[in-house]
């Protein structure tokens, strides 16, 4: 009942969900870390700023980052200076979009699985000869697994539902840009409702289960 | 159902009932026809005492909303085809549908200068990217596919395509530089008779299948003056003025 | 030999600390004092756990803060206990003794693991996880884990204060072994006069970010002049020895410098040395040696001091018996009745004697 058009959106969904929450841990454990420690007055804006992709409707976050990605942008004169050329229209630019889209979704739960640890176990650590690199990832790591485990499934989850931004800079192509849920979208376009169906469904039957795993596996979770 | 539509829709069924002079009429405005029609209503407006209210986007995604009873009254299509398979379907008020304009191609870039008047350009190939509409969707994009193959160039450039899911999209791409080259409605980039900026070559009829795109009163404008007003007003002089002067054939 | 040097000044809007100590190397220095005296804020400034911009500190000759310097808390060689066990709740009791343990030079280890779980009475504990042991039971591995990191200085922050009678009850025995078997100083922090008593060989008394006194333990509780807020706990500690035991009556006769008394036995061998806590309130006075009396212990005294206590109607009276201290709660009438002053001979009668470890 899959086109092979429609495996391939899938299969490139799954890879731009994986590399983006891969590159989120990265990114969000420092941020994370910062904005759950931080006394600065930079706080109060840094966690606004981290959140906006929460509030602001996919196609603002679309549209400026076609602008500032494009030839004229900021990022776009980076990019072309660093001989990367563009990024819209790429998987790599996707992946940037994605990151800044699902960054709330991995640096929020991160952030709650930090505050809720506190300072002791780091001062117990630092009595115990750990350095404050050694005492986060032989302590904070492991007590913020829950947290992890969060972040993971909702930067990744929230990726994969990703519509609006790839619609905007995207551009559509296969095995770049064309994900599950553009795909989804031109089978409704062109009322090939049977394929949108099959890939709709799918989306549900995936999003209930990671859910469900979530609630089960991680009762944490439930306190978001 | 459109969002915009359905906040309307209690209004509109309150002036649905009564009044045949001063009625309102709710018209889905296909992407590509949004710079005219905007001029046109509010002549339209002025001239009849009646009111339009607008709606812009993709032929295809009208016909869906339509199909699951959005209240539109008139569809302005971007093709010749929607009008007609909604007719077919009894979906219109029969005898209403015409065409309103002759859609007009053209292979454009914000560079001034960089598109030439034969379209050799697509032939060097020196373009980063080249955008056109989803072939699949929009009539634009069916046109442009139709004439790249026509030329010949269909497997030097298919590398480098991008499809927006409409018209506008496509322009969008092209107009913020991130594609160099793009395949747009002429309505798009003309002003007052004029190509507004960059560079372009306009695709010549010959080169696709005419971009008929129909205007239809749908069975829910039944009975409705300004349904009915409209359609008339569009034949008239003035609305073909406007429409000519976005570069559209008649 | 003074082992510590401490002064740090700490300028807060709500907080201000300013001490200047020197501490012995070897024993047990108890900081004592009512909640907000800045004890638990010294012990954090020493551990490096906070910084005070202006302070010096050196332990052992090595210095760990000056002007231009900040040994950071991992390289200090110190054992820190909280008053919570803060154990780590994904390790394994096993686990959590290694975790410093393993981070230490090997010829830096001179406490091995089982001789702190021994030491500790742990043994039984190893695979579990924290959670599944007793509030008693976890201070003791927190202990053991302080332990086991060899430090060259314990600092324990009132370690008993989170846990209830009865596990303070299971745990003092095992301080009081630290006590006697440490080679290194232990600074303890306590708001509790009884642990001090049983613990404590040097005091530092703080009240509002000061050291008010800071001496050996005997001397400093024996002190009438200060303001020290001990209550009904006003009193002395004496060290003594266990002389004879009476199986009959179950008493044991213990003798301090200057003088003995009869206390409840405890079980204690003759010759064990003991300490001896006399409260102020169990002391009164009388003129001529009482007969027909059910107070067993009356002493030969000489009045050094009288001080005041308090409520205005009593007063604190500093007693010499042979060289040590004693000191007896009366009241202003009681004081004037019998025309107590300074170098007046009396008779000091002990209603209860407390053997504290």
């Amino acid at each position: 009942m899959f086109e092979s058009t429609d495996l391939a959106a899938v299969w490139l969904t799954l890879k731009l969900a994986a590399v983006t929450t891969t590159l989120l841990l990265v990114i969000g454990t420092p941020l994370a870390w910062w904005l759950a420690r931080t006394r600065s007055w930079w706080k109060g804006p840094a966690g606004a700023v981290v959140a906006l992709p929460i509030v602001l409707p996919p196609t603002v976050i679309g549209f400026y980052l076609l602008v500032a990605m494009g030839p004229n942008g900021p990022v776009g004169q980076f990019t072309q200076a660093l001989g990367l050329g563009l990024l819209p229209f790429t998987f790599a630019g996707l992946v940037v979009a994605s990151v800044f889209y699902s960054l709330p979704f991995v640096v929020q739960p991160l952030q709650n699985a930090f505050e809720a640890i506190g300072e002791r176990p780091l001062e117990a650590a630092a009595t115990l000869r750990a350095s404050p690199l050694d005492a986060f990832f032989s302590v904070v790591v492991p007590l913020a697994r829950p947290g992890y485990l969060t972040a993971s499934v909702l930067g990744f989850a929230h990726t994969v539902g990703e519509f609006g931004v790839v619609l905007m800079i995207g551009g559509n192509i296969p095995d770049q840009t064309r994900v599950v849920s553009v795909q989804i979208y031109d089978h409704v376009e062109a009322m090939e409702y049977a394929q949108a169906h099959g890939l709709a469904a799918g989306m549900v039957v995936f999003s209930f289960l990671v859910l469900l795993a979530l609630y089960t596996l991680n009762p944490t979770g439930r306190r978001k | 159902m459109h969002p915009l539509a359905k906040k309307l829709l209690p209004l509109a069924l309150l002036f649905a009932g009564h009044a045949t002079w001063a009625d309102e009429v709710q018209v889905a405005v296909a992407a590509n026809f949004t710079a005219p029609m905007q001029k046109i209503a509010a002549e339209f407006e002025k001239d009849t005492g009646h009111k339009a209210q607008l709606s812009f986007g993709g032929t295809g995604k009208f016909y869906a909303q339509i199909r699951n009873g959005a209240p539109f009254q008139v569809l302005l299509a971007a093709d010749d085809e929607t009008p007609a398979k909604l007719e077919k379907e009894a979906m219109t008020q029969p005898g209403s549908r015409f065409t309103y304009a002759i859609g007009k191609l053209v292979l454009w870039s914000t560079k001034p200068g960089y598109v030439d008047d034969q379209g050799e350009v697509l032939r060097k190939g020196d373009f980063n990217k080249l955008a056109l509409a989803n072939p699949k969707l929009a009539p634009y994009g069916l046109a442009a596919m139709e004439s790249i193959t026509r030329l010949g160039v269909l497997s030097a450039v298919e590398s480098k395509f991008v499809q927006g899911e409409n018209i506008a999209q496509t322009y969008q791409f092209v107009s913020t530089g991130n594609a160099e080259l793009g395949f747009v409605a002429l309505s798009q980039v003309m002003k007052d008779g004029r190509i507004a900026s960059g560079s372009a070559w306009i695709v010549p009829a010959s080169l696709h299948t005419p971009i008929r795109q129909d205007a239809v009163v749908l069975a829910n404008g039944k009975g409705n003056a300004a349904a009915g007003a409209l359609m008339k007003y569009l034949k008239g002089d003035k609305a073909r003025a406007i429409i000519k002067g976005y570069g559209y054939d008649l | 030999m003074n082992a510590i040097r401490a002064r740090f000044r700490l300028d807060r809007s709500d907080f201000r600390l300013d001490v200047d100590l020197n501490l012995p190397g070897r024993g047990v220095t108890a900081l004592f004092g009512p909640s907000g005296s800045g004890k638990t804020s010294l012990l954090r400034l020493i551990a490096g756990l906070d910084r005070a911009q202006d302070g010096e500190l050196s332990v052992n000759g090595q210095v760990w803060q000056d002007a231009g310097s900040f040994l950071p808390i991992h390289r200090r060689p110190l054992g820190y206990v909280f008053q919570e066990a803060s154990l780590f709740p994904h390790l394994s009791i096993r686990r959590n003794l290694e975790f410093g343990m393993k981070r230490v030079g090997a010829s830096d280890r001179r406490v091995s693991l089982d001789q702190a779980i021994e030491l500790l009475g742990i043994g039984h504990l190893l695979d579990r996880k924290p959670d599944s042991l007793s509030g008693g039971e976890r201070q003791r591995v927190a202990i053991a884990r302080a332990l086991a990191v060899s430090p060259r200085i314990l600092l324990m922050d009132e370690p008993l204060a989170a846990l209830d009678l009865a596990r303070k009850q299971e745990i003092l025995p095992y301080l009081e072994k630290l006590h006697d078997e440490l080679e290194i100083p232990l600074l303890y922090v306590s708001h509790a006069p009884d642990e001090v008593a049983r613990l404590a060989d040097h005091l530092v008394v703080m009240d509002g970010g000061r050291v008010l006194a800071d001496g050996p333990l005997i001397d400093t509780l024996a002190r009438v002049d200060l303001p020290i807020r001990l209550g009904e706990d006003a009193g002395v500690v004496l060290d003594a020895v266990v002389e004879q035991r009476d199986a009959d009556w179950h008493l044991a006769r213990v003798a301090f410098a200057g003088g003995a008394v009869w206390a409840r036995d405890a079980g204690h061998p003759p010759g064990h040395r003991v300490r001896v806590r006399i409260l102020a309130r169990d002391v009164s006075l009388a003129l001529e040696h009482a007969s027909g009396t059910s107070i067993l212990n009356i002493l030969p005294a000489e009045v050094r001091e009288i001080a005041d206590d308090e409520h205005p109607g009593q007063a604190l009276v500093s007693l010499d018996v042979g060289g040590s201290p004693l000191m007896a709660r009366l009241t202003r009438r009681s004081i004037h009745a019998l025309a107590l002053a300074p170098g007046k001979r009396v008779h000091a009668q002990i209603k209860a004697v407390a053997l504290v470890g």
